[in-house]
């Protein structure tokens, strides 16, 4: 290392390794992690949004999980949240459902209608 | 033995206190005899009342053998405030020894020291490179005795 | 990249591992590879996190959640219910008096009035990964300082920014630069003070744990702003943790070219050693770190010569405490007037301060300079435990003083102090209730002085001992009149006359206590009575016939035979035999045994009888 430009190299690389801690996220994922959301899937669910966003290197979103919901009948149940935006919530989700949700409404930012069974707070 | 520690140390008098803790620690019965006093005179060229002054200086050294594992219970304010002094009566007790001995099987030392600087979890002790904290009468008996079965 | 969503931050400080934090760190990494989620959950080992009390302390991020008191056996359920199914626990939360629940860490009280600079990455950053450092800003101070500041720029933005030593003496930092700049010299010294020995100060440790490239960062700063190319760090041996941490730092930051020759491509080379001390107190003053760094006893030296023109093996060096070193890179990157603004007049910035005694929230706390001592007991610290009252607090170890309830609202500060008997020292802030008593407090920091006086002055090596036996006859009840004044008189002896700082304030927490408690050394020595019944010569125990049940456990349980009775007569305590133990107390089903203040007529009427005591006191 020999220049403040190769320390910021490290730095910006090292912020995004510590995003969980409170970094820029623009898009928080939450996924319902309750008994019934497992008994149905969440797990596979948060893992393919894990690997989703993984492969495709998107360094300002955030997976985190919750507990119930409520909405049992629709579980796995996942909230969309983005800074000033209403929270999206989607319901009885799948792997392939969260592909299209990354690809969709991470990435390019359109909710996907199809899944929605909830807005706002 | 003393000469190969003393190796791994630029023969320069500053390297003395690192020289001194490395044959303590390596030493079973944790203390420096005097042989190894000539030994470290010798590498490094000081004179070996030199070496004693400064083994008798700092607290941490002992020019008599000792036990497999010393105890150090801090009696320092902070600790004696929060029951030091029913933790080293324990001790005495379980240990059989007085503070300063050694058991008669050779496995604990029972020593007082300053501060160990983990004052927030008053009293504690420090066994070897271990810290202890929060200690209460049971806990003392637990440690010890878990120290006792690893042997 | 990473499918991690969870970051926990586990204490690894040595109050928490003192506490069992390794062993839960190892339950995680258990209990995670048997539901295969080591890949989704990162563990990081944090430095101290502040509340030593709540230890084993941990934080889970993304949401913050602040967990304490955690076991083993609670691992289990940490993983089940909140990584798992999104559930925090709840129970191992924090809770105060009145049921409240802080789930998050921003919410917990004792964070609240806190302002952390020196110790904002304790607690919050891996302090073996030099990349978690780096991405708080750091080395960028240091780079910035490098590639566009001159020497004495670098000494201006010191001075500007008002930062004094942390250490104890609150000496201004930028005039031991500036002596050691002005001082031509071809070789010149940093040593970086971490022989913290103060009982109750524990900051320095923390430090070093908790963020070791901080301290480096600030060294190399203060090294290239006197152009020395080499330093120190002079760590006391009975911190195993943080001589190990700060030599992976040092080990780390050569390899990424931080430290070295020609550091950010400029001329500035820089090397650093790490060395430990063996156990003596005395090597915290300056001249006597010195002399143990370079191989001898740790004896002081007069001053003048100052270290700041023949230090280490003769050559111009600066010794600065870890602290101050861990302020100086927020320094460079926030400004010189952003520190200032913190603070008041005389001391600016933040304190680091190390709460022990009997207050709720023991732990390290870093507060702006100028918070009252209410706020920092009371506020941040959480107030006295169970309930008891506030009775005094030492602040500044043995060098410092006792303040007690009437200095409450005193702004800490380093005049303040000092006006009133105590001192800033390193931030000792020992809190005790009125089961305190103060003779006793104060013959046990004697003690400690008496301990560590290093023995070549005679002042400090006789007066201290002449000063605790006087101590010493007094708790037990040998006190005579004119005692209190013997003491002020040698007191001011020793502090006028000794050599070095250690043995000028020695005397502070006697002279302190008799300022504030005369009353309690006068009932001491007068009425032959310790109203607190901590020194066990002046109190006794007694037996309430009218409770007493006759059930003769006490008498039992006393190891020497000293109580009689029976059923129908109850039971008596014979007071010349009692050794106090308290046996009888513990014992008693029905609490019909008690301490009384004072020493039994029949133990005074003996004492005075036998002359042969009068010469006898307790070792």
């Amino acid at each position: 290392m020999k220049t403040l430009a190769d320390l910021k190299k490290i730095r910006e690389k090292a912020q995004e390794e510590m995003k969980l801690r409170g970094g820029n996220t623009r898009i928080k994922i939450v996924v319902g992690m309750g008994t019934s959301g497992i008994a149905m899937g969440a797990r596979e669910v948060m893992k393919t949004f894990l690997e989703e966003i993984a492969n495709r290197n998107l360094t300002d979103v955030l997976v985190t999980q919750t507990g119930e919901k409520g909405l049992s009948s629709m579980e796995p149940v996942v909230d969309v949240i983005e800074e000033g935006k209403p929270k999206v919530t989607y319901g009885n989700m799948t792997p392939d459902k969260v592909k299209k949700v990354v690809v969709e409404h991470v990435v390019n930012g359109r909710t996907v209608s199809d899944y929605v069974v909830a807005t706002g707070n | 033995m003393t000469l190969e520690i003393c190796q791994k140390y630029a023969p320069t008098k500053d390297n003395l206190i690192q020289i001194l803790h490395d044959v303590q620690d390596t030493h079973p019965q944790h203390y420096i005899p005097s042989e190894a006093v000539d030994v470290i005179a010798e590498y490094l060229n000081v004179p070996a009342n030199h070496i004693y002054g400064v083994l008798t200086f700092y607290t941490m050294y002992s020019t008599t053998p000792r036990g497999k594992n010393i105890i150090r219970l801090c009696e320092s304010p902070p600790c004696y405030i929060k029951g030091s002094e029913n933790m080293l009566r324990k001790l005495k007790v379980i240990l059989g020894v007085q503070t300063g001995e050694t058991t008669k099987d050779g496995m604990f030392t029972l020593e007082l020291c300053a501060c160990l600087g983990v004052c927030g979890n008053a009293p504690v002790m420090m066994i070897n490179e271990d810290v202890y904290g929060d200690l209460t009468e049971e806990k003392l008996e637990e440690i010890i005795d878990k120290i006792r079965g690893m042997k | 990249m990473s499918l991690k969503r969870i970051d926990l931050l586990i204490c690894c400080g040595s109050g928490c591992i003192s506490a069992g934090s390794l062993k839960i760190k190892e339950r995680f990494h258990e209990v995670l590879q048997e539901k295969n989620l080591a890949n989704e959950i990162n563990i990081i080992e944090t430095g101290c996190m502040g509340p030593c009390d709540y230890g084993p302390v941990m934080v889970v991020y993304p949401e913050g959640t602040f967990y304490k008191a955690v076991s083993p056996e609670d691992v289990e359920e940490i993983v089940n219910e909140h990584f798992i199914k999104g559930r925090p626990v709840a129970r191992l939360m924090l809770q105060d008096d009145e049921d409240r629940t802080f789930s998050t860490k921003k919410e917990v009280p004792f964070y609240q009035k806190q302002v952390k600079v020196a110790l904002a990455n304790c607690g919050y950053i891996d302090p073996e990964s030099m990349d978690e450092y780096i991405a708080t800003g750091g080395y960028e101070a240091l780079g910035t300082v490098l590639t566009t500041m001159n020497q004495q720029e670098t000494i201006d933005l010191v001075k500007r920014s008002g930062l004094r030593g942390r250490g104890g003496g609150g000496f201004p930092t930028h005039i031991k630069w500036q002596m050691v700049h002005d001082n031509a010299s071809d070789e010149k010294y940093v040593i970086c003070n971490g022989d913290e020995g103060d009982p109750g100060a524990f900051m320095d440790r923390s430090l070093l744990e908790g963020d070791p490239h901080r301290i480096l960062e600030g060294m190399m700063i203060a090294a290239y702003a006197i152009g020395a190319n080499a330093g120190f760090l002079y760590i006391r041996a009975e911190y195993p943790l943080a001589i190990k941490r700060i030599k992976l730092a040092i080990t780390q930051a050569k390899e990424a070219g931080l430290m070295g020759d020609n550091i950010f491509g400029t001329k500035f080379c820089f090397d650093a050693e790490v060395r430990t001390g063996a156990g003596a107190f005395v090597c915290g003053e300056e001249t006597a770190l010195i002399h143990s760094i370079e191989g001898s006893r740790g004896n002081p030296t007069p001053k003048p010569p100052y270290p700041s023109s023949q230090g280490l093996w003769g050559k111009p060096t600066i010794v600065n405490n870890v602290e101050t070193f861990g302020n100086v890179p927020t320094i460079y990157l926030k400004g010189a007037e952003w520190f200032a603004s913190m603070g008041t007049e005389t001391s600016k910035g933040t304190k680091v301060f190390a709460l022990t005694g009997d207050i709720k929230n023991t732990g390290l706390v870093e507060v702006p300079m100028g918070i009252t001592l209410r706020e920092l007991i009371f506020d941040v610290g959480g107030g006295m435990t169970g309930g008891h009252k506030f009775k005094a607090v030492q602040l500044g170890g043995p060098s410092g003083g006792c303040l007690t309830a009437e200095h409450l609202d005193v702004p800490v500060d380093y005049e303040s102090l000092k006006e009133r008997g105590a001192m800033m020292g390193s931030g000792g802030v020992i809190v005790m209730n009125d089961k305190n008593c103060m003779v006793n407090i104060a013959k046990y920091f004697m003690d400690f002085c008496v301990d560590e006086s290093c023995g070549k002055c005679s002042p400090c090596r006789i007066g201290l001992k002449q000063m605790l036996d006087i101590l010493e006859r007094i708790t037990s009840g040998h006190g005579k009149d004119g005692d209190i004044e013997e003491l002020q008189r040698l007191g001011e002896a020793v502090s006028k006359l000794s050599l070095c700082g250690l043995g000028q304030s020695a005397p502070n927490p006697v002279l302190s206590t008799i300022r504030y408690f005369r009353e309690e050394y006068e009932a001491h020595i007068r009425d032959k009575s310790c109203a607190t019944k901590v020194c066990l010569d002046l109190m006794h125990f007694d037996i309430d016939k009218e409770h007493c049940i006759g059930c003769s456990l006490c008498a039992r349980k006393c190891p020497v035979t000293c109580i009689t009775g029976n059923r129908e007569e109850k039971y008596t305590i014979h007071q010349l035999d009692c050794v106090k133990c308290g046996n009888c107390q513990d014992v008693c089903p029905v609490k019909a045994v008690s301490r009384i203040p004072g020493m039994h007529m029949e133990v005074a009427a003996k004492r005075e009888a036998d002359n042969k005591l009068t010469n006898h006191y307790d070792d």
